[in-house]
């Protein structure tokens, strides 16, 4: 905490021209941990909120922003996101053409982590692995899509390395800062895991989804042995001979939790049955199907990050080939599961599955909304819901005394698309919305069809 | 402990329904007999009675099957359906895959299934490794999850693959080995094969000594750190203390003879050997053995080694002594085991009963699932499938599945569903229609700056 001050003092310093005490006079506030308080004062000092309030004074040297007609909420929060890690943005930033996989649901890069040559020939060989790997190493305010979400809203992300079986370690990061340092809130948000297999026979173990999970659970098997090995030498050095050291093994047993990916009903019980068996504390992520889910997420009290990209038609699918009921029906009915999550009192978030855009994300809000989410309980999947599941809302997620000063300054309310965001605020430091560039190549959405089974 | 309460959650609501009693059929127990007009009372999922009369208890749901026809639920010992992945080719022993892992119990094949008849399937890891993925034994328990549709208390099993299929993906490329920069994947050849095999056997023999060792140590009272697990071998152990079913899959009498050579010398058995299409030619080696087989009636001639079949097969492996049945290895043939098992009258002279047998009690009995299903036997699961004719005639149709006593399929509901669902498709699909033609709701807008 004491560190998590100094940076944030040395991120005030950095931004020259900010001034560290703000006070904005006289707005709605919506604190999310609380009742709305129709017509408030927010004090930010230092990066930090300082007071909340009908009645709070406004400090005789802050700097004032007339609130009237403005609405306070808490910074959106993107559950599950890459945003901040440039390498990681879709293809279409990086000049590839469109159509490429989702930022969620990344195909192995051959670069760091795939042994490309020779295949691996079992779990020993630790195919598609990254779990050392941290966001938190990787973030750089310079990532492009930072504005543009900030812009829609967002003032953190919980950014996870996008690729390999065992991707790496997230990070919890604000969506600002001069330095990669300013960002990161903390460095240790989980594991995150894709379910990708090598292609054919012919290019190493594993290479179906069974193989996938076969190596997790032999992984997690291998991490609690090493961890008993390394205990058991330190106490007997003397006569034993060393554990080999394995930096696979270290960043699985370095990360609290695990997001394990989920697209129909029968991967939610198939992972929560898995994540039940290994002892894992699990986070399950997409959740198209979440709607007929509940029931499962409920008995096995395990949190749901809910994908805001909801499945679609592809846009270059056959006229004449005509789907199957199921899959008309999942693409008809994947946007209430946010309402069906929050009937069943099953604790959840919302993400943006690389949304950027304001518009396409008030768009995708709005399916949720009209199929049934109350706005007050989206807005909480979007801040506090998130905060509390990563273990961070002593900092992030509501306005309160304390906590870190990251805000959305809207002219109405957050989730109508003619709405207005005039300001956001990161680590107490202003940002007004810039123009957004013209979408390269159309408007953001999912360009694949519902996928067969979300573990490609 | 989560799996019982589930499975006592499931026995409870069996207990809840009405016991039935279907009566007036032609009963075809495989194991007794036939009754020409016999009743069947089920009680809690099980076949409490069955005879020429039955007691009707008074809460008893009454199903009429006069002229119809009534046999055990049809098993097959060799399918691949109801599963999200089948092979693991990459690794020529990929024993740390499960068939259970991936189960779908969504698949649409698996009502087709029933509407075949089928009740329990052996459902199998592919053959593209010389020592394949675990299998499960599921029942047909449409609308049920995954873990629900395991035959529960059914030993599991594990897939073996010798001849073409796991010496090819030595070459994945199908050219010459080494082409497109694809590394072969050993074994290439029916040696290598072999070789595979006995170094996984001698691994697993060294792996279940270091955790005997290891037990040693603990009972002496020394502080020692348990041995790694590995999910590669601990199927393999199982296999060596008889807690896990191999099945082989196989088609020359050569290597059919190599692996029961394998299985004598390190201790273990092959429970089921698969295809199996020159069993005709060493049936009494298998027979000795003790392994059942599982074949086509005549599917044949796909590739070399599948080209010296004969559709005696497996009427000749029965008269030698050897346990066999008919399997599908498809969702379609899945669908008509009771026509491959009429063949075998053809070609063969077996009898009806020893058809019957062939997807009935025999495959039970190869999965040693025999106590629970496979013929018609008070105490015995309440799987029956009705047909509206003789199911050995190619003319039946499958009128009612019942699993645990609890109806599966029934044709006529089946029937005057179909109508419904096309409504609710159209339905969608006209909706998705106008939805496309109109332009989304502040797609185009952006926010002011």
């Amino acid at each position: 905490m004491k560190l998590l001050s100094i940076l944030l003092l040395g991120a005030g310093v950095l931004f020259a021209d900010a001034p560290t005490t703000i006070a904005i006079h006289n707005a709605r506030v919506i604190p999310v941990s609380g009742p709305a308080i129709p017509r408030g004062n927010v004090i930010l000092r230092n990066g930090l909120i300082e007071a909340v309030g009908a009645d709070v004074a406004v400090p005789a040297d802050a700097w004032v922003i007339e609130g009237d007609g403005l609405t306070v909420y808490p910074g959106l929060i993107d559950a599950l996101s890459t945003f901040g890690i440039p390498d990681a943005a879709p293809a279409v930033t990086t000049g590839g053409g469109r159509g490429g996989v989702p930022a969620q649901q990344p195909q192995p890069a051959p670069a760091t982590q795939t042994p490309a040559n020779p295949p691996a020939r079992g779990p020993e060989d630790r195919p598609y692995t990254t779990s050392w790997v941290r966001a938190a190493d990787l973030v750089r305010p310079t990532d492009r899509r930072i504005e543009s979400a900030r812009a829609a809203g967002f003032t953190t992300a919980i950014t996870f390395p996008p690729r390999g079986i065992f991707a790496g370690q997230g990070a919890i990061v604000n969506l600002a800062g001069e330095k990669p340092g300013d960002m990161v809130v903390a460095d240790d948000a989980g594991q995150y895991v894709t379910f990708v297999t090598s292609p054919g026979f012919g290019g190493g173990f594993p290479n179906s989804l069974m193989g996938v999970i076969a190596y997790v659970r032999q992984v997690y098997l291998d991490a609690e042995h090493y961890r008993l090995a390394k205990q058991f030498y330190n106490a007997h050095a003397r006569g034993t001979q060393r554990p080999e050291y394995d930096r696979a093994l270290e960043g699985v047993l370095d990360s609290p939790r695990v997001l394990l990916p989920a697209t129909r009903r029968i991967d939610v019980d198939r992972l929560l049955r898995f994540a039940g068996e290994m002892h894992l504390k699990a986070l399950l992520y997409g959740l198209p199907e979440g709607y007929r889910s509940a029931d499962l997420l409920k008995k096995a009290n395990v949190s749901a990050l809910v994908s805001l990209r909801w499945p679609e038609k592809a846009r270059d699918s056959d006229p004449d080939e005509i789907d199957t009921l199921n899959v008309l029906e999942l693409r008809e009915r994947a946007p209430s599961t946010p309402a069906m999550l929050a009937k069943n009192g099953v604790k959840f978030a919302l993400y943006s599955g690389g949304i950027d855009r304001r518009a396409d994300l008030i768009r995708a809000v709005k399916r949720a909304l009209d199929a049934g989410l109350s706005a007050d309980d989206a807005l909480r999947a979007m801040t506090l819901s998130v905060a509390e599941i990563y273990g961070v809302s002593d900092r992030l997620g509501s306005i309160e005394k304390g906590k870190i000063a990251n805000l959305v300054v809207t002219k109405g309310d957050l989730f109508q698309d003619r709405t207005e965001v005039k300001y956001i605020f990161v680590d107490g430091v202003k940002f007004e919305p810039v123009e957004e560039p013209p979408p390269p190549g159309g408007p953001a959405g999912p360009t694949t069809d519902v996928p067969r089974g979300g573990n490609q | 402990m989560k799996s019982i309460l589930l499975a006592g959650a499931f026995a409870a609501s069996m207990l809840a329904a009405p016991p039935i009693v279907i009566q007036n059929a032609t009963v075809l127990t495989v194991t007794k007999g036939t009754l020409n007009t016999g009743s069947i009372l089920i009680r809690d999922g099980k076949i409490a009675e069955v005879g020429e009369k039955v007691s009707v208890p008074a809460d008893a749901q009454i199903v009429d099957a006069s002229g119809k026809f009534v046999m055990p639920g049809i098993i097959d010992c060799h399918s691949h359906i109801a599963a999200d992945s089948i092979n693991e080719g990459s690794v020529s022993v990929s024993a740390m895959v499960s068939i259970e892992d991936v189960l779908n119990p969504e698949d649409i094949a698996i009502y087709r299934a029933l509407a075949g008849g089928v009740t329990t399937a052996n459902v199998l890891h592919g053959s593209a490794n010389a020592i394949g993925g675990k299998c499960t034994v599921l029942k047909m328990r449409w609308g049920k999850d995954a873990h629900d549709m395991i035959f529960e208390g059914a030993m599991p099993g594990i897939k073996f693959a010798l001849g073409e299929n796991p010496k090819r993906a030595g070459n994945p490329t199908g050219q010459r080995i080494g082409a497109a920069n694809i590394p072969a994947r050993y074994p290439a050849t029916r040696m290598g094969v072999e070789d595979v095999i006995r170094e996984a056997f001698t691994e697993a023999k060294a792996y279940q000594q270091s955790w005997k060792d290891y037990s040693e140590k603990v009972a002496r009272g020394e502080q020692v750190l348990a041995p790694r697990r590995d999910l590669k071998l601990e199927p393999l152990v199982e296999v060596l203390e008889g807690k896990r079913l191999v099945h082989a899959h196989c088609y020359r009498a050569d290597e059919i003879l190599m692996l029961l050579r394998v299985a004598d010398e390190f201790g273990f058995k092959i429970r089921t050997l698969q295809h199996v299409l020159e069993g005709y030619k060493v049936a009494k080696e298998i027979a000795e053995h003790g392994a059942g087989a599982s074949t086509f009636s005549d599917w044949w001639a796909y590739k070399l080694e599948a080209y010296d079949a004969i559709p005696y097969n497996a009427a000749i492996m029965t008269r030698k002594g050897v346990i066999v049945s008919l399997n599908s290895d498809s969702a379609e043939l899945m669908r008509h085991l009771n026509d491959e098992a009429a063949k075998t009258m053809k070609y063969g002279g077996l009898s009806e009963t020893e058809a019957l047998s062939l997807i009935t009690i025999n495959p039970a009995k190869q999965l040693l699932i025999d106590n629970r299903v496979g013929s018609i036997e008070a105490g015995k699961d309440a799987d029956l499938t009705i047909f509206d004719k003789h199911p050995l005639s190619n003319f039946s149709k499958v009128e009612k599945v019942y699993i645990d006593g609890q109806l599966y399929f029934d044709r006529d509901h089946d029937l005057a569903e179909r109508p419904v669902q096309d409504a609710e498709k159209k339905k969608l699909l006209d909706k998705e229609k106008e939805q496309q033609r109109r332009p989304a709701p502040g797609a185009a807008r952006r926010p002011a700056a």
